[in-house]
This record gives structure tokens, sequence and C-alpha cells, in this order.
């Protein structure tokens, strides 16, 4: 008992992380119908940043986590005007080549900047364990949590209730009808790069202090992150968060009563089984084909 | 207010627009009619800025449309109810009203929107009925209001209207067709592309022929509804004689 809700918490702060990349993923390809692979590259990109900004120019926490994610949004930017939209002819296979490509450039990026050292950073607060029921609790499981639920619930309200929420929606939807309407799709597009980056940052800023950063950490997190947002279904918010949390508890479970080798198997393994038998994802179907 | 000079439109290497000219006057139905393929809608896209191969003369109230995009267009007044409604299924008929408005976001205020909502709603009762509903579940002669309240809410000048009665039961086309002309008399200025001619000579003041991509005819309503050609090629003695029936 005492095992299991161990492994519960340190795979709820995991799937915390994934549930946020995959909220990147799926963000974007509601957006754009684009899905990006240098979603993990993001995440390095903001775990890097928060390290240098926090212990090497110490800089307060909040200073340094607003300047990480900033830096990274300002890559997201980058990313669109330079390598996405000057693309002639935009066809999905070409776009997602050029995002598999721009991943590879991050990471050089990422090297020749931090080098091939890993880094490590404190937790946000002190790091005394809680202990709940004989399990130890991280205190920097609850702030990842904390600032998961937090950025759900600030995305959900943009989507809901903002008006360039619903554009972006609508610019999804019918590109050419949001056009018609006065939308301006391109800077749709923009945005939704641009909020993709800023989860991926969260994500590296927040999973810094329980991590090892290098310029290597973004590929695999970046494929959890894609294995979750699949799990849950693309393009479905809550099947992002679904798909994140599910796939932290599983990698958890699998760790503790199985073996800690197959860590990385089980997220392939569930993005086999779930691409062979449901591949619009748990949440998927309904969400998209509602009509 | 609009005016068209020798306008060629182009789909990659295919030509669906010959040289047309063509005008219309503020407060005015201008109906565009022809067969399939005669460059109805291919002008229409030209106009609301969604085809951008063309060369000629279109300008609006004296300002030249060339190489301006379709949010720059709705910004000068024009807005286009296209074929085939183009509505966004999952989200709710009053968040279509909203995003309609986009174009005023910065100019009107929230109460200044949301009494235009109150107005198009009047003009079609039911959207108020469907309000929260998700647009998907609309009939589809509710989802061609929806598309027209939809473009209302940009606070055109010139209403672009694509087919409207496309697939609709004669007695909502009747319906749509008086609320065009309630909203001409209101002084907005609507011009119509209509494969069924009939109904769309009868509400409009002027109109036009088109043919392979040229103008081949044109004049005023009563003029067109009477001309041998127009009967035999569009109207149909078959098809007059139901509508008579109908009256």
């Amino acid at each position: 008992m005492q095992e299991l809700l161990q492994y519960l918490f340190s795979g709820i702060a995991n799937g915390a992380i994934y549930a946020v990349i995959a909220l990147g993923f799926s963000m974007l390809y509601l957006a754009t119908e684009l899905i990006n692979f240098a979603q993990g590259e993001f995440v390095m990109l903001g775990a890097l940043s928060f390290v240098t900004f926090w212990t090497g120019f110490q800089l307060p926490l909040g200073l340094a986590f607003f300047l990480a994610v900033l830096v990274v949004a300002a890559f997201g930017v980058l990313f669109e005007r330079l390598a996405i939209r000057p693309v002639r002819k935009p066809q999905p296979i070409t776009l997602i080549i050029i995002t598999v490509g721009a991943s590879i450039l991050l990471r050089g990026i990422g090297m020749l900047t931090w080098g091939k050292d890993s880094y490590s950073v404190p937790p946000f607060s002190h790091n005394e364990p809680l202990v709940i029921g004989g399990a130890a609790l991280l205190p920097q499981s609850l702030w990842i949590v904390g600032i998961v639920l937090v950025l759900m619930v600030a995305l959900q309200l943009f989507h809901k209730r903002t008006l360039t929420g619903k554009a972006m929606q609508a610019c999804a939807i019918h590109r050419q009808a949001a056009w018609l309407l006065g939308i301006p799709s391109d800077l749709m597009a923009l945005l939704a790069f641009v909020l993709s980056a800023v989860l991926g940052a969260v994500a590296g800023v927040i999973i810094a202090p329980i991590t090892m950063c290098g310029y290597d950490m973004g590929t695999m997190l970046g494929l959890r992150g894609f294995c979750a947002a699949m799990l849950g279904g693309l393009g479905s918010t809550w099947g992002a968060v679904v798909g994140g949390f599910l796939l932290g508890i599983l990698e958890a479970l699998g760790v503790g009563y199985i073996s800690s080798g197959i860590k990385d198997a089980i997220a392939f393994l569930l993005l086999l089984l779930i691409l062979y038998a449901r591949p619009s994802g748990i949440l998927g179907t309904q969400a998209v084909h509602r009509f | 207010m609009l005016r068209i000079r020798n306008l060629s439109g182009y789909y990659g290497r295919i030509q669906a627009l010959r040289g047309v000219s063509l005008s219309v006057r503020a407060g005015e139905i201008v109906a565009l009619i022809g067969a399939n393929g005669a460059g109805k809608s291919t002008l229409m896209k030209a106009v609301s800025g969604l085809l951008e191969a063309w060369d000629g003369i279109m300008e609006f109230e004296k300002v030249s449309l060339k190489s301006r995009k379709p949010p720059a267009i709705v910004d000068l007044g024009v807005s286009l109810v296209p074929e085939g409604r183009w509505i966004f299924a999952p989200m709710s008929v009053r968040d279509h009203l909203r995003l309609g408005a986009y174009s005023r976001r910065r100019r009107s205020d929230t109460a200044a929107i949301e009494r235009d909502a109150d107005a198009v709603m009047e003009l079609f009762p039911i959207l108020r009925e469907r309000a929260a509903q998700a647009a998907g579940t609309l009939s589809g002669g509710e989802q061609q209001m929806l598309a027209i309240a939809r473009a209302l809410m940009a606070r055109p000048k010139l209403l672009l209207l694509d087919e409207p009665s496309m697939g609709l039961a004669p007695l909502l086309v009747e319906k749509i067709f008086a609320t065009l002309v309630q909203l001409r008399d209101q002084g907005l200025t609507l011009l119509l592309v209509e494969q069924n001619a009939r109904a769309a000579l009868r509400i409009a003041d002027r109109g036009y022929v088109l043919e392979t991509g040229r103008v081949v005819l044109q004049g005023t309503a009563a003029e067109l509804l009477d001309d041998q050609e127009v009967k035999r090629a569009y109207l149909g003695r078959d098809y007059r004689e139901f509508c008579e029936g109908r009256d």
C-alpha cells in the first residue's frame, strides 16, 4: 500500500509534466493541424534557460521562471516566422519534416550554448519531503501539480471565454471562413506557436529541479508528451491531460513493480497499442467528430 | 459602390473569369445568375479577397481591392456569405455572432455588439431559440440564416451572398429572400449569386447573366425576367409553372 502510494506520487508529478507537453502538441494541432516534433526541444530550452537565469545569474525564482518562458516564446516566434511561414506549399508532411529538422537544430543550439554537461537546480522551496501514509511526497511535486492545474484552467478559460481563443478555434475548424470574418489566420497560427512554446517552457522549468538538465533531455520528453497527446486524443485538451497523467502513473507503476529498465519502453508500448487499437485516442472521437 | 472593370480570374492555369465588368450602386440588390461553372462563385471569391490571382480593376467606394486580404476587405465594409455556409459546427450560435463582430473588436464596445446580436436575432428569431446550441445541430435553413447573421455582425455596407438558396426547401428560400429585401430597405446593398434565377430576379433591382466567365446579358430584373433567352436558358417553363402554382 505504502509502495503503491509512493509510485502514485511520483507518477502524478511526472504525469503532470507530460500533460503540459501534450497540451503543447494538442494546442498547436488544434490550431494548425501540425505536429511539432520540436516540442521537446522547447522543454529543453526552457529548463536550461531557467538553470542559467536562476543559478547562473542568481535572479529571483519568479523572474527567472518568467524570463525562461519569454526566451522560449521568442524561439517559438522565430520558428514560426523563419521555418513554417515561408513554406510555399504547406503540406502537412513537409511541415512535420521541417519540425523534425528544427528539433535537431535547436538541440545543436542547446549544445553549443550550454555544452554537453548536465545541470541540476535546487527545488523551488525547501526540500523536506512530506510523509503521507508512509510515502514521501516531494514539495516540488506539489509545485508541479499546482502550476499545471493553474495552467490548465487558464488555457480552458482562454478557449472558452475570450474572443481570441474562440477566433483561434474558428481558424482551426475552417480557416477560410474565419478569414472572411476578418480573423487574421496567420496571426492566430503564430499565437498558437507561441502558446505551445510557452507550455513547453513551463514544463521545462518545473521539471528542472527533479531531473538532470542537458541539451539532449528534450527528445525523450517530447516523445512522451506526444505519446500522452495521442493516448488522450490529439486535439483534445482534456485528452492531453488524461493521457499525460495516465502515462506518468503507468510508467511509475512499471518501474516500481517490474523493472526500472522498462521506463522508456512503456511510453512506446502504449503508443503502439493506442495506434493499433484506437488511433483517435481515449477522448479523441467524441471530442473531434462530435457532429 | 462596387465597380468591377475587365476582371479576369484564374484557378492555377484555368481562367474562370474573362473580362467581367459590372457595378453595384448603393442601396440596390444585384443578382448574378448563370449556370454551374459560369464563374459566379469565382467572382465572389475575388471580391471578398479569397481569390488572389486576378487582373483588372475592382474598387469599393473608390478604394482598390488589389492585393487586399479578406480581413482588410471586411474592414472596408464588404462581407461574404460563402457558398456552403462554412459554419463552425462545434461552436454555439452565440459564439458565431461574436466572431462575426471580430473585425469590430477595437472599434465598438461590447454593448453595441450585443445590441447588434439582438437585432440579427430579431431578424432571424429561430437563432435566438438556438443561441446556446452548437451550430452543427442546426438544420440547413437555420445554418444559412446563421451564416447571414454572422456576416451581418461585421456591419457591412455591401453583403455578398453566394447561393443562399442552395439545398433549401422553397418555403425557406422565400423566407430568406424576404429578409434580404428587408435588409435592402434598411439601407444595405446586396450582391446575390444564384442558380435559382427566378427567385433571385424577383427580389433584385438589376441583374447580370454570366456565361463561361463573361457577362452575356445585363439589365433591370424585370427585363431579364422577360427576356426570351433568359427564360429559355435559366428559368425553364416547367419550373416557372411550378413556381406560379405556389403563389
